[in-house]
């Protein structure tokens, strides 16, 4: 068992990373695993979902990750992570016992407040589920809160499917609308073929357009066209939100990287409402 | 705060050993290598007596002054910035013992510095990192400690006819009026190469009682308030910054932004010269032995396509959206963002520009304001 690396300064510096212990990795498809991280230190990093942590690789370098899940035990981190460059290369092939660097919890997180008493729809696309996943665990936990409940999950192929456990469970309950669909089904799929934003027109006898949230993750194109679909069908811009994804290096907003118009996506983001973001969303580039 | 008082060319030479005296190290304007750059002097004799500059878009020279004054000059490619938000730094070092790493905090002995020559422009570029590393919810340490402890010795600018620089518009200039330790006006008269003094804070008024001083005269403050109304008179450019944020957020499909990025080399010079441009990159880098690693940061420059490298490819791969990207966080978003203009009306981006791209004419042009040598109609 590894010991606390050392009293970290991490509250004067917020550069600094703290030492925490992968305890467990869950593969999830060919190139994403699920990483639960325990603390090496007394301190706790509590997230809410839609917040991101920065994880470091040492030697390597640190990126952006949402939190995936609830902690089992206080301070715990859940995150799932697609190997896309060096560092989440890095990160994917940890194993139970290494230990990595972490810093957070940064930015916005999901309106759940806001959800209460309301008929939530969540609309994930690949990996985009990540971060609504710890949304839908939240929701599930008090569910009482919450009117209709209802999740649109698109994936590329049946093999891009994330947490299948979850899915199978889920689709199990009767206090929850649950609609998959895939791009490119296999020869055993027999469920929906499609993009996302096409399965809004199956579950409109689910919401209340005035008294829905709407929480979009996924793809640009995808959330382009879910929005799109969820205006003709009366949900107002300033109930639906959006997690966005830029280069974020210092998730302080200091680094610069992740501005889109007045935003800095770290600490403005990544969760924002679409009432905020449709100035500029229609500009290439922007 | 005390009356001004008036030192001559053997007071400033005091004024630079009651600084080092005092445990600063002393930065100021070097002629260097054929432009006139801030590094730390040791003596009067370091600095650039004589010395002038001939500045246009694209263009830069040094140039013998007729006269012996010592800050005869605009701006040249160097800022504060390099000083207080200095590149590259390490963030902390890790060590790797078996399967943990220990992270170090890097031991650094943070300078005390004193900062002699600051334009009224550079004042405010400080103040206006201030508020982006140093007011914001999240603090920069290293920005900080900088900062806290550094003297600000200004220069107002006389002298020289200011070609690129527009301060005047940005209400940054030429005057600075506060914000400073001590501010110096140069008079250069053959017989009474003098320099005005007004003291800005307790920490001023302390070292300028270290070194021979007598007070000013009425004359002295007239011919120094002179010198600076003639620049002022004589700004080379401007730039109308009533509704420009609108203005420039609504036009951010114009056809004029093609036009710049047939020119725009997205060499980045602009933002390496700009004082306020303030991003940065982190970077991982570890010996061969794999023991021992570093998180280094360092300056980076919005015109690269790495910039926004987001999952697999760059955001802004068009050089059109990149300076978009920088004209507009200047003139516009920084505004919503900070609550001041990103930019302070220095000029160096349209001198050190090699196309010498003139962001004033080129936000007049997006914006439908007609840009003449009158100014802005």
């Amino acid at each position: 068992m590894v010991k606390p690396a050392i009293a970290t300064p991490a509250a004067t510096n917020p550069f600094f990373p703290l030492p925490f212990l992968v305890i467990s990795r869950r593969r999830e498809t060919r190139d994403t695993v699920t990483l639960r991280l325990r603390p090496l230190s007394d301190v706790r990093l509590i997230a809410q979902p839609g917040q991101f942590m920065m994880l470091s690789v040492y030697g390597v370098g640190e990126v952006p990750i949402s939190v995936s899940g609830l902690p089992r035990r206080p301070g715990e981190l859940e995150h799932t992570i697609r190997a896309v460059g060096s560092v989440t290369r890095h990160l994917v092939a940890l194993h139970p016992g290494d230990q990595i660097g972490v810093r957070g919890p940064f930015g916005t997180s999901w309106p759940l407040q806001l959800a209460h008493g309301q008929d939530v729809l969540l609309v994930a696309g690949g990996l985009g589920f990540a971060p609504l996943r710890s949304a839908l665990l939240a929701i599930l936990r008090e569910r009482w809160r919450y009117r209709q409940v209802i999740v649109l999950y698109g994936a590329r192929s049946p093999a891009d499917l994330l947490y299948r456990r979850d899915l199978s469970r889920w689709l199990q309950r009767p206090d929850l609308v649950l609609r998959i669909t895939v791009d490119h089904p296999d020869q055993y799929w027999r469920g929906q073929v499609g993009v996302v934003p096409n399965l809004i027109r199956q579950v409109t006898a689910f919401f209340e357009p005035a008294n829905t949230v709407a929480m979009i993750c996924g793809p640009e194109i995808m959330m382009r066209f879910t929005i799109r679909e969820l205006q003709k069908h009366g949900i107002p811009d300033e109930r639906i939100f959006l997690s966005l994804e830029r280069n974020m290096q210092c998730a302080i907003g200091l680094c610069g990287h992740c501005q889109l118009g007045p935003f800095f996506l770290c600490k403005d983001g990544p969760v924002l409402p679409y009432s905020r973001l449709a100035p500029f969303s229609e500009i290439r580039e922007f | 705060m005390a009356s001004p008082a008036v030192i001559d060319v053997n007071g400033l030479a005091a004024l630079i050993a009651a600084l080092q005296q005092e445990g600063y190290r002393v930065i100021g304007p070097i002629q260097r290598d054929g432009a006139i750059i801030y590094d730390e002097i040791s003596q009067l004799n370091d600095l650039p007596f004589g010395w002038g500059d001939e500045q246009e878009a694209g263009m830069y020279r040094v140039r013998r002054r007729e006269d012996n004054a010592v800050f005869g000059y605009a701006v040249g490619p160097h800022s504060w910035k390099r000083f207080l938000h200095p590149s590259p730094v390490v963030l902390w070092r890790a060590r790797r013992r078996g399967n943990e790493w220990m992270i170090e905090e890097p031991v650094e002995d943070s300078p005390r510095l004193a900062f002699l020559g600051v334009r009224s422009c550079d004042l405010h570029a400080i103040g206006v990192l201030d508020r982006v590393l140093h007011h914001g919810s999240y603090i920069d340490p290293i920005y900080a400690e900088r900062r806290e402890s550094a003297f600000v010795i200004v220069v107002q600018c006389a002298h020289f006819t200011p070609r690129t620089c527009f301060c005047a518009s940005m209400g940054t200039g030429p005057k600075a009026t506060q914000g400073f330790d001590l501010a110096l006006t140069e008079l250069v008269e053959p017989d009474a190469h003098r320099f005005v003094v007004e003291v800005g804070s307790a920490r001023g008024a302390a070292i300028l009682q270290q070194i021979p001083h007598r007070p000013a005269e009425p004359t002295d403050v007239t011919a120094a308030e002179h010198a600076i109304a003639q620049t002022a008179a004589s700004m080379g450019r401007q730039l109308q910054t009533a509704g420009l944020p609108a203005a420039l957020l609504a036009n951010l499909e114009h056809p004029h932004w093609d036009k710049i990025a047939q020119r725009c080399l997205a060499c980045g010079n602009c933002t390496m010269v700009c004082p306020t441009c303030f991003c940065f990159s982190v970077e991982d880098r570890h010996d061969l032995t794999g023991t021992v690693t570093e998180r280094v940061r360092r300056l980076d420059v919005c015109f690269t396509t790495s910039f926004t490298y987001t999952a697999g490819k760059p955001l802004r791969q068009s050089i059109r959206s990149r300076y978009r990207q920088w004209l507009t966080h200047k003139l516009a978003t920084w505004v919503e963002q900070f609550g001041t203009f990103g930019c302070v009306g220095c000029g160096r981006c349209i001198t050190w520009c090699p196309v010498g791209i003139d962001l004033t004419i080129e936000a007049a042009a997006i914006t439908g304001r007609e840009q003449t040598t009158e100014g802005v109609v």
